[in-house]
This record gives C-alpha cells, sequence and structure tokens, in this order.
C-alpha cells in the first residue's frame, strides 16, 4: 500500500485507509481512482496533478 | 502550414503564482499555437503558495518547494518567461503592456493574475525591519534564514494563516507569541466554538496567545533581543515578528487601466475584466462579487478560463467549496455561510460539527479535529458558491 501527495496542498491519500466517505473504499489503488477525482482539500485533478510517493 | 499575413498576437499572463501556471498548463493543453509571453516580478519557479504556512517543520527549504524551474516552466509551456519584470502599465486601447526593462509588448488576451498584496500593520518601534511577512516563496526563504538561531516568534494575526504558521512553528520547536484583536482564532470563517477548539490545541502544545490587543510596537533591546509592545502595555520578548493580518488584492495596473475595480479587479463569470481583451484570475480577481483568495476557487476558475482563452466560452462555476485549515493539532475544514443564519454545535473538546442554519436550509458549517470526516456529508447540504 502506497501513499500518494497532493502537490498542490499537501492533501495525503493513503491506499490503505482510502476515503470511505467519498466512497474510495480502503485498498483502493491510486491508479483505481476515477480522472475525475479531485483533491478533496485544494480542487487540484489526478489527471493534471503529479502526486508524490511518499 | 499556410503562411499568414501577420504573426498571432500572444497570450500574455502577469503572474506566476499557482493561479498563472495552473492556467498555462491548461490552457496549452487546447493550443499549442498561440504564443505566450509569461512576465513576472518573481524568479519564475513553479511552486505551490498553500505549502509555505507549513513547511518549516517539516523541514523543506525555500527551494524544496519549487516544482518547475523557469526554464522548465519556458519549456514545458512553450512560453517566452521574463523573470523579475514589473509591468508598469497597460495601454486597454492600443493593447500594449509596457515593461520596467522599457519593453512594450502587444497582446491578444491578457490575464491579470498578480495576486494580493499582505496589509502592513501600523506599528512603530526602531525594529521594524524584524517584521516579516510571508505571502510567496522568497518571502518564505527570507523568514526561514531569519528562524535559524532565532527561538521566539511572535505572530501577528489569528487568521488561517497566522493560525497555520503558529501550529507549524510551534511543532518546530519554536516559541510561539500570537496577537490578534479577536476574541479567538478563525474569526469570519468560523463559529466562536471552533476558533476556541483550535486556540485549545494550540495553547495545549505551548502558542501562547494574547487575544485583543494589537502590536504597536517592534523595538531592539540588548543583547540582540527585540520587544513587541501591546497596545494593553504588555511586552513580549522576541526574535522576529511574523505578521500575517491578511491580504488585499492586487488592483493598482487594472485601476490605473481604467478597468472597473472594486475590493478586487472586477470580472464576470467568464473573468473577463470591463475590456473584453482583458481577463483577471486568482487572489486579484473580484468574481461577481466575491474575493476567494483560497486555492479551490482559483483552480477551478483557472480551469474555466482555460477553456475560454482556448475559444470555448466557459463560465466559472463554483461548487460548495470549503476552506481547510491545515493546523494538524485540530485540523479545521469550514464553508462560511454568505448570509447570517444560526449556528448549532455539536460535539466536545476539539472534535466539533458546527452546521449554520437559515430556516430549515444548511447554509454553512465547520468541523474540527475527527468530526473533519463529516466534510461530504455536509458538503452536499449547503447551497453552491456560484451556481450558473
Amino acid at each position: 500500500m502506497r501513499k500518494w501527495q497532493c502537490i498542490v496542498c499537501g492533501f495525503i491519500y493513503d491506499e490503505a485507509e482510502g476515503i470511505p466517505e467519498e466512497g474510495i473504499e480502503p485498498g483502493t489503488a491510486w491508479e483505481d481512482i476515477p480522472d475525475t477525482w479531485e483533491c478533496p482539500d485544494c480542487g487540484a485533478s489526478k489527471d493534471d496533478f503529479e502526486m508524490i510517493v511518499l | 502550414m499556410r503562411a499568414s499575413s501577420a504573426p498571432t498576437p500572444p497570450l500574455i499572463v502577469v503572474g506566476s503564482g499557482l493561479a498563472a501556471y495552473t492556467l498555462v498548463r491548461e490552457w496549452r493543453k487546447a493550443d499549442i499555437e498561440t504564443p505566450l509571453v509569461l512576465i513576472t516580478a518573481d524568479d519564475g519557479a513553479g511552486y505551490s503558495k498553500p505549502m509555505l504556512s507549513n513547511a518549516h517543520s517539516k523541514g523543506q527549504s525555500a527551494d524544496d518547494l519549487i516544482q518547475l524551474s523557469a526554464t522548465e516552466v519556458a519549456e514545458r509551456y512553450q512560453a517566452e518567461l521574463l523573470t523579475r519584470t514589473e509591468v508598469l502599465h497597460i495601454d486597454p486601447t492600443t493593447r500594449t503592456l509596457h515593461l520596467d526593462n522599457g519593453e512594450a509588448l502587444v497582446w491578444g488576451q491578457l490575464v491579470l493574475a498578480v495576486g494580493a498584496e499582505p496589509i502592513r500593520a501600523p506599528l512603530e518601534g526602531n525594529a521594524l525591519n524584524r517584521v516579516f511577512s510571508v505571502n510567496d516563496r522568497l518571502d518564505f526563504a527570507r523568514l526561514q534564514s531569519e528562524l535559524d538561531g532565532a527561538r521566539q516568534v511572535t505572530i501577528m494575526g489569528g487568521g488561517l494563516i497566522g493560525s497555520e504558521f503558529a501550529n507549524d512553528l510551534i511543532s518546530a520547536g519554536f516559541e510561539v507569541d500570537l496577537v490578534a484583536p479577536s476574541e479567538t482564532l478563525l474569526t469570519g470563517l468560523v463559529p466562536a466554538e471552533v476558533g476556541e477548539a483550535l486556540r485549545h490545541a494550540l495553547a495545549d502544545a505551548g502558542v501562547r496567545f494574547h487575544l485583543g490587543p494589537l502590536v504597536s510596537r517592534v523595538d531592539s533591546v540588548e543583547d540582540g533581543k527585540f520587544q513587541v509592545s501591546l497596545t494593553n502595555g504588555q511586552k513580549i520578548p522576541t526574535d522576529l515578528v511574523l505578521s500575517a493580518v491578511g491580504l488585499t488584492p492586487r488592483v493598482d495596473l487594472a485601476r490605473k487601466a481604467g478597468l472597473r475595480v472594486n475590493r478586487g479587479v472586477v470580472v464576470n463569470k467568464y473573468l473577463q475584466t470591463s475590456d473584453p481583451t482583458i481577463y483577471a484570475l486568482g487572489d486579484c480577481a473580484e468574481v461577481e462579487g466575491l474575493v476567494l483568495m483560497y486555492v479551490m476557487p482559483l483552480m477551478n476558475a483557472a480551469r474555466a478560463l482555460a477553456k475560454t482563452l482556448a475559444g470555448e466560452q466557459t463560465a466559472v462555476q463554483w461548487p460548495a467549496m470549503p476552506v481547510t485549515v491545515k493546523t494538524p493539532l485540530c485540523p479545521v475544514i469550514a464553508y462560511p455561510p454568505r448570509s447570517t443564519g444560526a449556528w448549532q454545535i455539536d460535539g466536545s473538546g476539539a472534535n466539533l460539527a458546527a452546521v449554520c442554519r437559515q430556516g430549515e436550509s444548511i447554509v454553512g458549517f465547520a468541523l474540527s479535529g475527527e468530526r473533519i470526516k463529516e466534510r461530504n456529508t455536509w458538503l452536499k447540504a449547503v447551497p453552491p458558491l456560484l451556481a450558473s
């Protein structure tokens, strides 16, 4: 399980935790998150923002 | 390729912050032909401003925050990038921009993404050079070099930036005094109970609060130390002062050019100023009466404007966009109501969910601590910021 950080605001997506309240189940791989998804804290889009592996 | 009689006039963007660079990145996806000129008073390096207020405790330097160097920006966006260059004035009649290096440039379309300026509190004393504000990466570099060897920091302002820096600097091991005229933190953004939850969390971590008075003086005392005087007569020893009392949109260029200006540069839903070839984006813009100096509205507006500039007229549509306060000691997410209503607070300690109702409708909310998880539930319930 990996973690990805939004380079705009620092939001961290943890694959192990997912974001259940957004319907992203724990264990969801980064690749399996839809391309239309946006960073919940800043609105950066997945497609447009590099997320860095922590 | 067909030879054209005259070269296409460029898109000119003034500014090199998140607004400017998000815009050109998006716009280049749709338009790879039109020449692009970027003009910045800065060094042109691409970085994310929201990261400045919590970089220090993570051990990140100003250079670590660079995501794209100026050279990479110019290459990636096929732009002529003019750094450390000031725009003296813009002439809408001839569509000409006059620069401090004597150059004059003609635009096809012009975007002002010049940001906002820190408000400077009126202060007296013989050590006003110890007062810093952090509005860009170079400011942050200066602050960081001052923090090196410092122990005590006084923060002016209890809003989002003041609170975030208080959290970051106390976590980095500094002594922090926070001075603000308000009764609690984040006033205007959250109800007092939530502001108090954050204040308690920061106080437990060691931040000393002086709420009510203002800083009136900063003076040097012996041994290379400094002293802050408050309007209530109190004196605080300090090494440096960080001013975070708010921002005001940069409107001078637009005003001198005769564009409509209110609190910010006045634009319509297409981010168009009173001159149809000039647009304004980000912290300098007032969109349909809204000046929202936060990252989420900016990212959203940049994507809409990129489409418009590429020929597909796209109005800004702002959903309910919450403001995230990056205070790990007590995280806060807020969607302040645009009208008055009655707040109802649920929870205890640091973990609060405050909901603002007007009659039956939910018009705003504020969450802190563990309760920030409820963000999406409440987001669905509140009205959008700017509907189509």
